[in-house]
């Protein structure tokens, strides 16, 4: 066994009471990948940050090269080597590829800097990285793939030797991550070390020489990727818990009727000819990866964003100019993004909760009474954990957040609800409270519609998944065709069915 | 049910801890204006000179009311000194054009300042829906109809000055200069347009989407407002605050010229911002702003009252307090 150049011993961190990490060993060694997996919320995040010095841990310690360091930022740690790319690429998007390489320590000459000399040493690293970026472009113009080569363009110019990677693949297609793959294994030919944070079990297993498992904080033992297949991973991952993680699958009642329909709509740009619908009990799951146009979607189908085909609402054509058009009738959307578009983060829970049904609460003044009892209700029906009502949304966690989000969309009595998303970023608890809930909204009679990236929650809550891949609806599967594999190959486009079998024509099945 | 029964004593404590930074420091910058003035002259407590002071911060003050709805919403409108000036030449020339037909001189100024009214709603609906459905930032939008109202009040005044007929000017004179219950006519169209404004903004659904769209547009949307409707309609209220203190204003000289309302925007905007609306959108109060335009009257009147600082440096002491509650209120925010 190489002797490590990275490792932590025992390694706890707390973030106010809750201790997210408990004792964790960990370490990297000179040429390895080394892949964390552990479900959202498992600790993977907070323990590669320990490492590279954006946190700083309660208990443990850090050693490099023998040694035991104390980074008090990334900076230091930047400095011995250890760079870290975030999920948000760090970049600014005005400043050219070789002006955001060289950012903050430009080369100079007579006192001005020399574009050339910094111009031909990005041009150098980018062919060594074998990427073809254009250096004089600007960051803004490039695809999210060549940001992220640039990102790790700059970790290489600094001299990196343990490269910390959080869910690098998440924003790429399958092609980008292959090139993306390529680059990893070229940089742990040339001695570099990798520490991989990934939820996407099957890139881990093809691209990690070792994984450390992670559970709620815990370390469960490190292995060899050849040891174990992505199952082995899920299920260690998980623990016993993954059985009673969701409620009990029932199927639609069989004569339960239709309520939306979408029939060869297209969202310019971002989804072409998509039909499918859903039933009223139903949970009708839209696979994909990121960036197959299922957001898109659904916001064009709400009247978010521009689009057009066909949309039947419990039969009737309906035609959505804006998203209060679907309100109307009774179809709410929950946005994946909960910070940029589902809360005013600096507008108190009472405000937040009733913004989209403030119609009940005025009279046509608003009833502050009102709304402050519908937040108790809220905060009693959804579990939101908070220690007092007169608070901004932003001191909410995410779990809870969520839970606002959720309660203030319920206000206006959906029997459509399309959740885009909804456990992202939330922990195990709070992601269970949320499965229950969607089967307590099918019980009610309401059709929900899971937009999600997570399969075992497809897997989980489905009763059919639409899979979209690149803008187009590639399959439509249920009963035993629901498994991994099988949607990830119609996900990837590996496997397609033609059109007319995905369009469905619900009222000869019904 | 926990949380329910520890609520209302956090509330009350955290009602209080905000409110001596975020709503009080108007009303002490207003209060310090008072002990000054009255320590520089006997006179300045007086009611007239107080009348006075209210009557001049009635123009910008019912302005800013408007530009409170603008800014909160994340907006700016800088057209409105034009955009008076223009609506006052109008008025008079439709006004003389009327007169001296079968309507009565009262007739006239009735109908003058219903269509006044109209053109206000109007001239603010063609700002906001050229930023709403032109898709133009207002900064840009209003910039340009600054010009083009001002280009036009001088067109039509010739490059001189626009006069109101004699005879309608004895009629229309006491809405500016008259008392109802010992209080100026302009102060109470003030204080009528400040509490229908305050009402509007903080207690219905329009004046929550309003903040709401300040505060985070995206947000606003997702939840099924309808964005666009609300940002053009907090135009049409700025157009309507014009156009009511337009109404107040040609009584009052009897007259428009190209110099009619030079700089007013900017002083309706330091009045909104001094009464602690955030520039940025998403918060502010109409009683701030309310108290900003009074202080801004305020400290014209204490200059001329005093010979220690001349009165032609009132522009850079209004400056010095439009900072100093920048500064002061950036300060709660904790940066």
């Amino acid at each position: 066994m190489r002797t490590p150049i990275l490792s932590g011993v025992g390694l706890s961190k707390s973030f106010g009471p809750i201790e997210v990490l408990h004792a964790v060993d960990v370490d990297v060694c000179a040429g390895e990948v080394h892949a964390l997996v552990g479900e959202n919320g498992a600790g993977k995040s907070t323990l590669m940050k320990l490492l590279s010095g954006f946190h700083q841990p309660n208990r443990g310690e850090v050693v490099l090269d023998g040694r035991t360091v104390r980074f008090r930022d990334s900076n230091e740690a930047e400095a011995a080597g250890i760079v870290m790319i975030h999920q948000e690429l760090n970049l600014v998007p005005d400043l050219t590829v070789e002006e955001n390489v060289f950012l903050g320590r430009e080369p100079t000459r007579l006192g001005l800097v020399d574009r050339r000399a910094a111009r031909r040493a990005t041009r150098e690293l980018l062919d060594s990285l074998r990427t073809d970026v254009p250096v004089t472009r600007r960051v803004r113009e490039l695809s999210v793939s060549q940001a992220q080569m640039v990102e790790i363009a700059k970790a290489v110019s600094r001299e990196v030797r343990v490269l910390c990677m959080d869910e690098p693949t998440d924003v790429l297609t399958g092609r980008e991550t292959e090139v993306l793959f390529d680059l990893v294994r070229r940089l742990t030919v040339s001695g570099v070390a990798i520490l991989y944070v990934s939820h996407k079990l099957d890139e881990v297993q093809a691209i990690a020489d070792r994984v450390t498992i992670l559970r709620d904080g815990d370390k469960i033992g490190t292995f060899a990727a050849t040891d174990l297949t992505p199952a082995d991973m899920a299920r260690r991952m998980v623990g016993r818990e993954l059985a009673d993680m969701y409620p009990k699958k029932l199927p639609p009642p069989a004569d339960a009727p239709v309520a939306l329909e979408v029939e060869r709509f297209d969202v310019p740009g971002f989804a072409t000819g998509a039909t499918l619908h859903v039933r009223r009990g139903e949970v009708l799951g839209i696979a994909g990866l990121v960036g197959a146009g299922r957001t898109e979607l659904f916001e064009g189908v709400l009247g978010l964003r521009p689009g057009h085909g066909t949309v039947r609402k419990d039969g009737r054509v309906v035609r959505w100019r804006h998203a209060e058009d679907a309100k109307h009738d009774r179809v709410a959307y929950l946005t994946e993004d909960r910070k940029g578009k589902g809360l005013l983060l600096t507008k108190l829970l009472r405000e937040n909760l009733t913004l989209q049904s403030l119609e009940r609460f005025a009279h046509p003044f608003v009833n502050r009474r009102a709304e402050q009892a519908a937040l108790e209700q809220a905060v009693k029906d959804f579990d939101v954990r908070v220690a007092r009502l007169e608070v901004q949304a932003a001191a909410l966690s995410g779990g809870n957040q969520q839970k606002v989000v959720l309660a203030k969309l319920m206000l206006t009595a959906p029997d459509v609800v399309i959740l885009d998303e909804p456990t992202r970023g939330i922990d195990v608890g709070t992601k269970r409270q949320i499965y229950f809930y969607v089967a307590e909204l099918l019980a009610k009679g309401v059709a929900v519609v899971l937009v999600s990236s997570e399969l075992p929650e497809i897997l989980g809550l489905a009763h059919r998944v639409v899979v979209m891949h690149d803008g187009v609806i590639t399959g439509t599967l249920e009963g035993d065709d629901l498994d991994e594999e099988t949607i990830m190959a119609y996900a990837t486009g590996l496997r397609r069915d033609a059109p007319p079998t995905t369009t469905e024509a619900p009222r000869v099945r019904v | 049910m926990s949380a329910s029964e520890t609520a209302p004593a956090p509330a009350w404590r955290g009602r209080l801890r905000r409110m001596p930074w975020q709503q009080l420091t108007p009303l002490a910058g207003l209060a310090l204006l008072l002990v000054i003035g009255s320590m520089l002259h006997p006179a300045f407590l007086s009611p007239t000179n107080l009348f006075n002071v209210l009557t001049r911060a009635a123009f910008i003050g019912i302005i800013a009311v408007g530009g409170t709805f603008v800014i909160i919403g994340g907006g700016i409108d800088l057209s409105v000194g034009s955009m008076a000036a223009f609506l006052s030449g109008a008025m008079i020339l439709i006004m003389n054009a009327l007169h001296g037909g079968t309507i009565s001189p009262l007739g006239v100024v009735l109908l003058g300042v219903g269509i006044v009214l109209g053109s206000g709603l109007l001239a603010g609906a063609a700002n906001g829906l050229a930023i709403t459905r032109g898709r133009i930032e207002p900064f840009i939008v209003t910039l340009g109809t600054l010009g083009i109202f001002r280009s036009l009040v001088t067109y039509l005044a010739d490059g001189g000055t626009i006069s109101l007929n004699f005879a309608l000017r004895g009629v229309y004179r006491p809405v500016f200069y008259g008392y109802f219950l010992g209080i100026p006519i302009p102060v109470w169209v003030f204080a009528v347009v400040a509490v229908v404004g305050a009402i509007v903004l903080h207690r219905t659904r329009f004046g929550r989407y309003v903040r709401a769209i300040g505060s985070n547009q995206e947000v606003a949307r997702y939840a099924a407002i309808r964005v666009a409707r609300v940002r053009t309609l907090t135009y049409v209220i700025q157009g309507l605050c014009v156009a009511i203190a337009v109404a107040l204003y040609v009584p009052r000289l009897g007259s428009a010229s190209a110099g009619t309302g030079i700089l007013w925007e900017l002083e309706a905007i330091a009045a909104v911002i001094i009464g602690g609306t955030a520039l940025k959108g998403g918060s502010g109060h109409v009683w701030g702003t309310v108290v900003g335009a009074i202080m801004l009257s305020l400290i014209g009147n204490v200059l001329n009252l005093t010979t220690v600082i001349s009165e032609y440096l009132n522009g850079a002491v209004q400056g010095l307090i439009i900072i100093g509650a920048v500064f002061l209120q950036r300060g709660r925010q904790g940066r």
